[in-house]
């Protein structure tokens, strides 16, 4: 009573926030609204027993794909009003289409029904028990599912990749640092045995160093200049 | 406990939700054909969908095979937010917009 209750709270709510990612003005508001739905399937598949998905689904999704999200919104500088422009042109269409596609499925939905044999064709049945929906997956997924596990970290690795070399560039103009310059670099840096309670002057360390001293001396010249042409 | 609401539920209630947010999904395709970045959180709504239908079977077969597929599903999605964000951005770079009609320079 109270789950199928919870269900019904968590579909409306993922049904609303939909409405809202799609017809929303701001995107901003769209990534939050998806945000929202995306707790509330969550929900939805924690009520179904699918306990392991629900939190990967947290995780994942509202975790990195709707953040991800979030920061090209927020950091593309695009102006949303000229972008609506065709919004009440395609409602028409977008509607008829969605309509005759929600007929078909619920269509569908009344006239479907489980082949005769269905659980006797189950791949991988529930052990159920004391093992936990986690760990039957994992079990499931390392051994049965080893190679598609594998190549599914390939997705990732080359959506990595790819997402790195579309959107990195190099800039002219700007100072990085040369690595080899650095380690190259010799004659000014050396070790020197320090006597006991010696100041730097006594030991004839000179600081600032050499190539800066110039530099350093005349910007107090400056700033008395300065203040002088001020007052 | 999960027999329990498996039994309060049913395939149907799941099945009903995937398919409003299927169309939701396909509706929000339509509705903002200009806005790229819409358009990848409709596509997100209908994985959403697919995964929500795909649990919904393997909570009532009682068949983790399902929760894999899905777990795939989400994998992929993930793997495609990001390269579609990655070519927004740089599409955004270069041209300063990202009107779909636009977009359609990209054929090659």
């Amino acid at each position: 009573m109270i789950a199928s209750l919870a269900f019904y709270a968590f579909a409306a709510v993922l049904i609303a926030s939909a409405v809202m990612v799609v017809s929303s003005r701001n995107p901003v508001h769209s990534v939050l609204f998806l945000i929202l739905a995306f707790f509330n399937a969550a929900a939805l598949m924690l009520i179904a027993g699918a306990e392991f998905l629900a939190m990967i689904l947290v995780i994942v999704y509202v975790g990195a794909v709707a953040v991800l999200f979030l920061f090209v919104v927020m950091m593309l500088d695009i102006d949303f009003s000229q972008l609506r422009e065709g919004f009440q042109r395609y409602a028409p269409i977008g509607a008829v289409i969605g309509g005759i596609l929600f007929l078909e499925l619920i269509f569908v939905l009344s006239t479907w029904r489980f082949a005769p044999d269905a659980a006797d064709l189950r791949l991988n049945p529930n052990p159920g028990g004391g093992v936990s929906n986690t760990a039957a997956l994992g079990r499931i997924l390392y051994t049965d599912y080893l190679y598609l596990f594998q190549l599914a970290g390939l997705v990732l690795l080359v959506a990595m990749i790819g997402a790195i070399v579309l959107t990195l560039r190099d800039r002219v103009g700007t100072r990085r640092q040369n690595i080899a310059a650095q380690v190259a670099r010799s004659g000014s840096v050396g070790l020197v045995k320090v006597p006991t309670g010696a100041g730097l002057r006594e030991l004839g360390i000179l600081r600032p160093p050499e190539p800066e001293a110039p530099k350093a001396l005349p910007e107090p010249a400056d700033h008395g200049h300065g203040h002088g042409g001020h007052h | 406990m999960g027999g329990i609401t498996e039994m309060a539920i049913g395939l149907g209630h799941y099945l009903t939700v995937g398919a409003i947010l299927f169309v939701l999904g396909v509706f929000g395709i339509f509705l903002n054909r200009k806005n790229v970045i819409v358009i990848l959180m409709s596509v997100e709504l209908l994985l959403l969908a697919v995964n929500i239908n795909l649990v919904g079977f393997s909570s009532v077969l009682n068949d983790l095979t399902g929760q894999v597929f899905a777990m795939f599903i989400l994998t992929v999605a993930a793997a495609e937010a990001a390269i579609g964000l990655a070519i927004v951005v740089v599409y955004f770079r270069n041209r300063g917009s990202i009107e779909v009609e636009d977009i359609s320079t990209l054929r090659g």
